[in-house]
């Protein structure tokens, strides 16, 4: 289970699963939820290619950068996540949806 | 530290830093201070168009800069690069930027609560756009797409209807889509090359086994594409950009959309080294059914912002039609594509300030009940037809030199199916500017409800289009900038052949 082509795989599996819920789902909080997975699917391929990429030198050295940048990756989600949530309150204060509606054309 | 004690002092690079940090700090004082948000606005986008211009003028000087953020030399550190690509886009938003900025400070004057918002987001929004020209960093771009969309989407519920908020929604759920795709191929290019540095990585990319190169090449090109609303992936666009006030809609048309086809272009050109020939093909169809697609929605469209939203989605086709014709190994074709994105730019932010005019002057913006806008606001008027020339592509305006080098390599190559598509874009960009001129020349039925537009709002919408038509005038100027790139040769060459 350290194999790094193993948590790569993972972590497609959930972007592809991320990404179908995004579709499929027509509720926004599942949209933003479906992002969220996404997003933590894009995680895990970069931490779980992390031990391959510095193997050069030491073999199964972890590599620390993919860590920091994941760190700031996930700042970024919850500042996105954030956003979509008021956004997504303030439309159904003022219109009662949590829909995007079939306003959307061409 | 980038001061270098022998040179003058106006040392290039520490304008690069300027022009990333001053808009930051004036949105930071926007917030502290939302009393004198506008005056503090207006001063940062003076202060930050300076230093542009200031950046401008010595990358022409010298050449491309770079500085070492922190001192660190690339593989450790993170570079930023200014070249004449860079430049050429920075300058752009410079000039939209300050004339949309003196816009807003009358079209918001009455509005106290969008004005205390738009003017700190709007400043992160230029800090995030010269930051991601000027990055040279895979990652270090990430977080400014990021950056950029947050604030992109922000602006875009400024107004806060109904309408607003859902276009700021589906915007918002489609550029994290995007930026997620990218970091994908930022993963995997990280993991097969050790570096995030473009001009590190860039041989790496070309000696790494095929697949996994290819896959991240096509995660991150796909979801730029997303960003840049590039056929069939533009469906997000006339809601976000038609629902937004004026001149949101002005600065995401003109100047978000091109952010991420800035960053197509550097990866296709400094990473990628010029894409694979199937990837270039698909492009260019998708490019040419855009320009079809999005001008006969467009022709279609009753109310004006609408309008011009889906003229955005036809003339970003035409940014695309440039990479099959680039597989010849012709260079005239990325100045073309340039020359295209930055008219487009003044063109399209000088068209949706003035339907801000419009509709702020009628209190609608329904294109048939115009009524005779011609004598009442002949200025805005104007600037709607001068950059109607330019988006048609009419000469001697700037979208006419980038529409004819395109045109004149697709005739030398025989691709005459893509020349075809350009001219029937461009006959079909002719009928929508002139549906709209020719409603504003007529009185309508119902009576309208007037109200007076300052003068300041008038004028820059004009200067912007006049700018559109000047660029055209100023090829020798602009060519050699566009040929200071330094990444890589590839692209100082592909840039200089307009000699």
């Amino acid at each position: 289970m350290t194999d790094p082509i193993f948590w790569g795989l993972l972590g497609m599996a959930l972007v592809v699963m991320g990404l179908y819920a995004l579709i499929v789902h027509a509720h926004l909080l599942r949209k933003v939820l479906a992002l969220n997975v996404m997003s933590s699917g894009v995680f895990l391929v970069f931490i779980g290619l992390a031990r391959r990429a510095s193997s050069d030198g030491m073999p199964m050295a972890v590599d620390p950068v993919p860590q920091a940048m994941v760190l700031t990756g996930i700042v970024v989600a919850v500042a996105g996540t954030g956003l979509a949530l008021a956004l997504i309150v303030r439309l159904r204060a003022i219109t009662g949806r949590t829909t995007l509606g079939d306003d959307a054309s061409g | 530290m980038p001061l270098d004690p022998s040179g003058p002092w106006w040392d290039g690079a520490d304008w690069m830093l300027a022009s990333v940090f001053v808009p930051l700090f004036g949105a930071l004082s926007c917030f502290l201070l939302p009393r004198l948000v506008a005056a503090l606005g207006l001063a940062a986008a003076l202060l930050t168009t300076a230093a542009t211009l200031a950046l401008t003028l010595s990358v022409l000087d010298k050449g491309a800069l770079k500085v070492q953020l922190g001192g660190w030399e690339a593989p450790l550190g993170i570079l930023w690069r200014a070249d004449g690509l860079s430049v050429a886009l920075m300058a752009m938003t410079a000039a939209v930027g300050a004339l949309v900025s003196l816009y807003a400070a009358a079209y918001f004057r009455d509005e106290v609560q969008q004005r205390a918002f738009f003017w700190p987001i709007w400043l992160i929004l230029w800090a995030a756009l010269n930051a991601l020209f000027l990055s040279a960093d895979l990652f270090n771009l990430y977080v400014t797409l990021e950056l950029l969309g947050f604030a992109a989407v922000s602006l875009t519920a400024l107004g806060g209807g109904a309408a607003a908020l859902t276009g700021a929604i589906r915007y918002l759920l489609v550029s994290v889509l995007g930026s997620l795709s990218y970091l994908l191929g930022v993963a995997l290019i990280y993991h097969g090359c050790g570096s995030l540095d473009i001009a590190l990585a860039a041989p790496c990319v070309a000696d790494a086994p095929a697949p996994a190169m290819q896959v991240a090449a096509g995660a991150m090109i796909a979801g730029l594409l997303l960003k840049t609303a590039l056929f069939p992936f533009h469906f997000w666009l006339p809601p976000a950009h038609g629902s937004a006030s004026a001149p949101v809609s002005a600065l995401l048309s003109a100047l978000v959309v091109k952010a991420s086809f800035y960053l197509v272009l550097r990866l296709w050109l400094d990473l990628f080294g010029g894409g694979g020939r199937w990837l270039a093909e698909l492009l260019g169809a998708l490019g040419a059914v855009a320009v079809i697609w999005g001008s006969v929605l467009a022709l279609r469209q009753e109310r004006l912002k609408l309008l011009i939203a889906y003229s955005t989605v036809a003339q970003i086709g035409y940014l695309f039609m440039a990479f099959p014709l680039a597989l010849a190994g012709s260079t005239v074709v990325w100045t073309a594509a340039l020359y295209l994105a930055l008219s487009h730019g003044l063109a399209k932010a000088a068209m949706f300030l003035s339907a801000g005019s419009l509709l702020r002057f009628g209190g609608h913006d329904r294109i048939a009940e115009l009524d005779s806008v011609v004598h009442r606001l002949p200025l805005t008027l104007a600037a709607f037809a001068l950059a109607g020339i330019s988006i048609m592509g009419l000469p001697p305006s700037g979208g006419f030199i980038g529409k004819w080098l395109l045109l004149g390599e697709a005739f030398r190559q025989g691709r005459f199916l893509l020349a075809g598509v350009m001219l029937l874009g461009g006959a079909l960009a002719a009928a929508y500017v002139f549906k709209v001129v020719g409603h504003a020349f007529r009185s309508a039925e119902r009576e309208q409800r007037e109200r007076a537009i300052p003068p300041s709002m008038e004028w820059s919408a004009l200067i912007l289009a006049v700018a559109a038509i000047v660029l055209g005038l100023m090829l020798p100027l602009i060519s050699p900038l566009l040929r200071l790139s330094t990444a890589s040769p590839g692209l100082a060459a592909a840039l200089g052949g307009l000699a």
